[in-house]
């Protein structure tokens, strides 16, 4: 993105530098806490983070670095090690990476700091729990395990008592790790912030329901990692702010992320970390715009559940039922909302050989998509870290034949 | 008017030239190396054995794997749309086209203008591909041109479980040991692909009535299209212009500017 003079303040806002420069200062901090008293906590990317930002625990996202690794192509070499570990290569690649990660000097930023404490929130997937427990073994730090069960069909009372229970043994546990008691009067705080953050970010996506859409999925991958690792704080909801004002203006002088949209494209599952920049010029030349995805709208898709006055109270609910811990009908009906709100004309499907979750009933909502909106669809075969399952070749074939259906099903030539 | 398609695949690459509607002439080669120098052979080809000057050809589309190393097409579009294209100029009723290239199978849908309603494409895997019998011939020490009439003469094919290509190969080498016919090996092979093809064609949702039609090399093999006949359980249409169907409909795409 280019630089942006903003009209009251005449100085020029760069989000994608700014963004970079809180995550970088995060970083620091993160990597610092030892000498600043501070405990580290590693917690799943769906974890709920709020009661570890209330008790000033530095949260630390293993999947946020994992994208990291991808991105920064270190994801090869850091599988490899995993496997000569001793690790399956059918195990997922942020798994492999992070745990071959920690045992060596090297990563991106080079490494996470240590952790004191995990937390592990299976609402994502069952690969997590095996993969902090190894992680607890090799760092000899405590565990903690927030078990949200899967809701094919309804939340019921049963599952909502049982996962509210686990969040008030969280708050114990954080309490034992750090030797303080929770402020609940803080808590109160962080969770009406984490509520008006996750607001903010779904306002942000929700400005490329405009035509031209002023960002695509691509800059969604890139500005999602604040609403992962800081929500709950007063930064993120500035950021955000700031941000879908940018969006919002340039739809207002129909400003389009790409210079002749003509195709819009909704995204399913994680993206190829690797392969961002290549896949965004595949889809731009095209003239295709990736408007919207499920994975980025995962931060914020729970919010109906959530009571901002009562943040421990309906996080039971909102965090059980997030995009990847429900059915696939469910799935698919989000799915098809989504086409709707975003007007998409087509959707594409990464199966991801990591993450089975979110790669397991795609052909089912392929299915589902085709009947009920009579899209086309496209399903590309990768993984998001690891290179080794991507064919550019193939991969560039399938896109360019799928855009050819879409120019003819949409009467172009 | 003087239109050119050009099919450059993983294994061979293709040309068609057309008058009109008219296929005047095709030429082939190996895509080897060099995809720019087989393309530009083929077109070399194709103009002087015609005695047509460049000048008067009016478009040129190419295809294929390698459609973005021919320097002087004016389009590039992908084999899907050509093999439907294709498919439609040598037969009009054509619904379905199951093409099965040298690094990958592919089943397409037509709608009713000849354009593509639906497509799909074998996994990241070399099963159901022309790659997987070029293996099998090369265990089995027969030509590939072979593969066809000997397993007509299989009284009993034998079973190749596996899907995966490396796999499938032992369990070829385990028969070959075991003293098993070559024809029945071979028909077992076809059984192989056939299955795997016809599942993936079968998600697209096949009319039980849709004329099908098989493109591409390895639509010469009889034995392989009888056994994808026998998966569908449904007649396959072959054309003996095939091997060249691609480039046939990439020819038919160069007739308008698009």
């Amino acid at each position: 993105m280019t630089d942006i003079k903003q009209e009251n303040e005449n100085i020029p806002v760069n989000y994608e530098k700014l963004m970079r420069e809180i995550m970088t200062i995060y970083y620091i901090d993160a990597k610092t806490a030892r000498q600043n008293n501070k405990k580290v906590a590693w917690i799943t990317s769906g974890g709920p983070v709020e009661p570890l930002i209330a008790m000033d625990i530095i949260p630390v996202y293993p999947e946020n670095y994992g994208a990291m690794i991808g991105a920064s192509k270190m994801g090869v070499d850091l599988c490899k090690k995993a496997e000569e570990m001793g690790y399956s290569s059918d195990l997922c690649s942020y798994a492999r990476g992070d745990i071959s990660c920690a045992t060596v000097n090297g990563g991106p930023i080079g490494g996470l700091p240590k952790p004191d404490m995990l937390v592990c929130c299976n609402n994502i997937c069952g690969t997590v729990l095996k993969w902090y427990e190894i992680q607890a073994r090799y760092f000899k730090v405590p565990l903690f395990i927030f078990d949200t069960p899967i809701v094919h069909t309804e939340f019921t009372p049963e599952m909502k008592n049982y996962v509210q229970r686990q969040m008030i043994e969280y708050v114990q546990f954080l309490e034992n790790a750090t030797g303080r008691k929770m402020d609940w009067d803080r808590m109160k705080d962080v969770g009406k912030l984490s509520v008006e953050g996750q607001q903010l970010w779904q306002e942000v996506l929700d400005t490329t329901i405009s035509r031209p859409s002023p960002m695509t999925a691509f800059d969604a991958f890139f500005f999602l990692a604040l609403i992962v690792t800081l929500r709950g704080t007063s930064q993120t909801i500035d950021f955000y702010r700031g941000l879908r004002d940018e969006m919002r203006r340039r739809v207002s002088v129909g400003q389009g992320a790409i210079p002749h949209e003509r195709y819009r494209l909704l995204w399913d599952n994680l993206p190829i970390w690797y392969r961002l920049k290549w896949l965004s010029k595949e889809f731009a030349k095209h003239d295709a715009c990736l408007v919207a995805d499920t994975y980025t709208s995962a931060w914020c898709g729970s919010l109906k559940y959530v009571d901002e006055n009562d943040f421990i109270g309906s996080a039971a609910e909102s965090y059980t039922r997030i995009y990847l811990n429900i059915g696939v009908d469910k799935m698919a009906e989000i799915v098809l909302s989504m086409i709707d709100k975003y007007g998409a004309d087509g959707i594409v499907l990464h199966s991801n050989r990591s993450c089975k979750p979110y790669s397991f009933g795609q052909y089912d909502i392929q299915k589902i998509v085709e009947r009920e909106r009579g899209i086309p669809s496209l399903i590309i075969e990768a993984d998001m870290c690891d290179e080794r399952s991507f064919s550019e070749a193939q991969t560039q074939t399938r896109i360019d034949a799928f855009m050819e259906m879409i120019r003819t099903a949409k009467g172009g030539s | 008017m003087y239109t050119i398609g050009i099919d450059i695949g993983s294994v061979t690459a293709k040309g068609a030239l057309l008058s009109g509607d008219t296929l005047l002439g095709a030429d082939y080669c190996f895509t080897g190396y060099n995809a720019k120098t087989a393309a530009q052979k083929i077109l070399d080809r194709l103009l002087e054995v015609h005695g047509i000057d460049q000048t008067e050809i009016s478009g040129i589309v190419a295809t294929g794997y390698g459609r973005n190393s021919v320097p002087f097409a004016n389009r590039k579009l992908t084999e899907i749309m050509c093999h439907a294209w294709g498919a439609r100029h040598l037969h009009p009723n054509v619904q379905v086209v199951i093409d099965i290239g040298g690094q990958d199978s592919k089943a397409i849908i037509l709608n009713e203008g000849g354009n593509v309603a639906n497509f799909i494409m074998n996994d990241k895997c070399a099963a159901g591909t022309g790659r997987f019998l070029e293996v099998m011939a090369r265990a089995l020490e027969v030509d590939l041109d072979e593969f066809g009439a000997l397993s007509l003469k299989a009284e009993q094919p034998e079973k190749i479980s596996s899907l995966c290509a490396v796999f499938a190969e032992s369990e070829v080498v385990s028969l070959i040991a075991g003293g098993k016919k070559r024809e029945n090996i071979i028909a077992g092979i076809h059984e192989a692909i056939g299955s795997r093809v016809s599942a993936m064609a079968s998600r697209l949702g096949i009319h039980p009535s849709a004329p099908i039609m098989m493109t591409g090399g390895v639509a010469k093999n009889i034995g392989l299209v009888n056994a994808m006949e026998k998966a569908l359980g449904a007649p396959i249409i072959v054309s003996p212009h095939a091997q060249i169907t691609g480039a046939i409909g990439a020819a038919r795409l160069a007739q308008s500017s698009g």
